[in-house]
């Protein structure tokens, strides 16, 4: 790798993204205990009827980790606003989008892959129907890149706020709906025993737009916010 | 500089568009009540009774119009956002923004009738039917732009990162009502829909489209008069607002 191509620098970036996570590594866990907490609420307050949990188990923990997801939002550009290297970013010669979309991988590996981990915990806590075990990590694989993406341009356009969390709710959860739709469906579909390749497909087709739409649309709203 | 350029840039700067939106305005106002009130007479009085709904079917003269005018403000919106955008006229930032409470509230009073409506007609306020849920995103849509632009000191910063949003939420909207359609498919059979138009008589048609014609006009007043404050807003330290703000405490005085 030649220093000062454009490949570097996005190594570069990968590699500080990922040694600033690992200095901070118990901010890391804090998605994952939200979720499960927000899980543990629902037995407590429906009941502890293992059929009825069952049947809203997969939409439950897809809406956990919707918002954990949503809160770890904010941590996506907040110190690197602060320590004035979000400028310098946009400064940078090399393509703003390209760096963007490893920050959100960044993002993404960090904050929603380990969620995707604990979500066979999740599902179990609230006794997830058997055919579910794969079905719903495989479903939140597709749904939580697209997630950060879309999550990801809305925080841009908030990026120089103060108080901006429930301003970001208000901006991201209505991009979200699609994805929740056919995320949550194909599990509910798969339960009912319907077909659930379809709403799968669809969530793939939309990975790949929007995983080249996304950072683009990211670095413009970006370049808004800083100007 | 040709004489189209030449009118594009006159009418675009914020004096003229401000004495231009004045001018228009109360036509838009006057027009958009009176077609609004023959509307409502022929909705609410001449149109004949429906066989099954008997009265409360009338609410259509308040709830289709209003339903349109949501999307369509969205559109204008997202439309005025992407001049913004791609040709930096402060104009159309303004217009845009204006655009946005307007369509809010068309997209409240939809939903707000048609649960009215739905209360005798369906024996519930609310239900999970896709195009209710359709629309109370595009609320949603509405909403976050509005947010966005109070969230932002620098007005025209403010007005370009709301415009960026309401493109994003353009794009969004058939998405969500797509996907919203083929959640409820999925569940359940349609068992509740709004009437088509096309099924409609003629003597309940017209007012309906009065009505349309009428919140259209009365869409364009009320965006101008926002258009107007917006502007001043904008310019607030120009000679021309001083000019303004002088004149009228002269006046008063």
């Amino acid at each position: 790798m030649k220093p000062g191509s454009t490949l570097a620098a996005c190594a570069a970036l990968v590699r500080r993204d990922l040694t600033l996570v690992w200095r901070r590594r118990g901010d890391a866990a804090n998605p994952i205990l939200f979720a499960l907490i927000v899980v543990a609420l629902f037995p407590l307050a429906l009941g502890p009827e293992p059929e009825q949990l069952r049947r809203i188990a997969a939409g439950v923990v897809f809406v956990a980790i919707l918002l954990a997801g949503l809160l770890a939002l904010d941590t996506l550009f907040r110190s690197d606003y602060e320590d004035g290297s979000l400028e310098q970013l946009v400064l940078s010669p090399h393509p703003l989008s390209l760096l963007l979309a490893c920050k959100i991988a960044v993002h993404w590996l960090t904050t929603a892959l380990p969620l995707i981990v604990v979500s066979p915990l999740l599902g179990e806590l609230l006794h997830l129907a058997a055919p579910l075990r794969g079905l719903l990590p495989l479903a939140l694989l597709l749904a939580t890149p697209l997630l950060s993406l879309l999550g990801a341009v809305c925080v841009a356009l908030t990026v120089g706020m103060h108080r901006s969390g429930m301003l970001l709710a208000l901006l991201v959860l209505p991009l979200y709906v699609p994805v929740l739709i056919f995320g949550a469906g194909a599990c509910n579909a798969a339960q009912a025993g319907l077909p659930f390749a379809a709403p799968l497909l669809w969530l793939g087709a939309a990975l790949v737009l929007v995983l080249v739409l996304a950072p683009l649309a990211c670095a413009a709203a970006l370049r808004i916010s800083l100007s | 500089m040709n004489a189209l350029t030449l009118w594009f840039h006159k009418t675009g700067s914020p004096p003229t568009a401000y004495r231009l939106a004045g001018r228009i305005m109360p036509w838009c106002y006057g027009l958009g009540l009176v077609l609004g009130l023959v509307a409502l007479y022929g909705g609410l009085v001449l149109a004949p009774r429906d066989y099954q709904q008997g009265d409360a079917y009338r609410i259509i003269f308040i709830h289709v119009p209003c339903a349109w005018m949501g999307l369509f403000a969205y559109f204008f919106m997202a439309a005025n956002a992407f001049i913004a955008l791609v040709w930096r006229i402060k104009l159309s930032e303004v217009l845009a923004m204006a655009a946005a409470p307007v369509g809010a509230a068309f997209t409240f009073i939809t939903l707000v009738t048609g649960s009215l409506w739905g209360k005798p007609m369906w024996g519930t306020w609310w239900t999970w039917d896709a195009r209710l849920t359709s629309e109370l995103v595009l609320l949603f849509l509405y909403l976050g732009v509005i947010g966005l632009h109070a969230a932002i000191e620098d007005r025209r910063q403010a007005a370009r990162a709301a415009g960026f949003l309401a493109l994003i939420g353009v794009v969004n909207i058939p998405i969500v009502h797509f996907s919203v359609n083929w959640w409820n498919t999925l569940h359940q059979g349609s068992t509740v829909r709004l009437m088509g138009p096309s099924k409609i008589d003629g003597s309940m048609i017209w007012p309906l489209l009065l009505m349309a014609l009428a919140t259209h006009v009365w869409f364009f007043g009320s965006v101008l008069a926002r258009t107007r404050i917006g502007l001043l807003e904008l310019d607030g330290g120009k000679d021309w607002v001083r000019a303004i703000a002088l004149g009228e405490t002269e006046a008063r005085a």
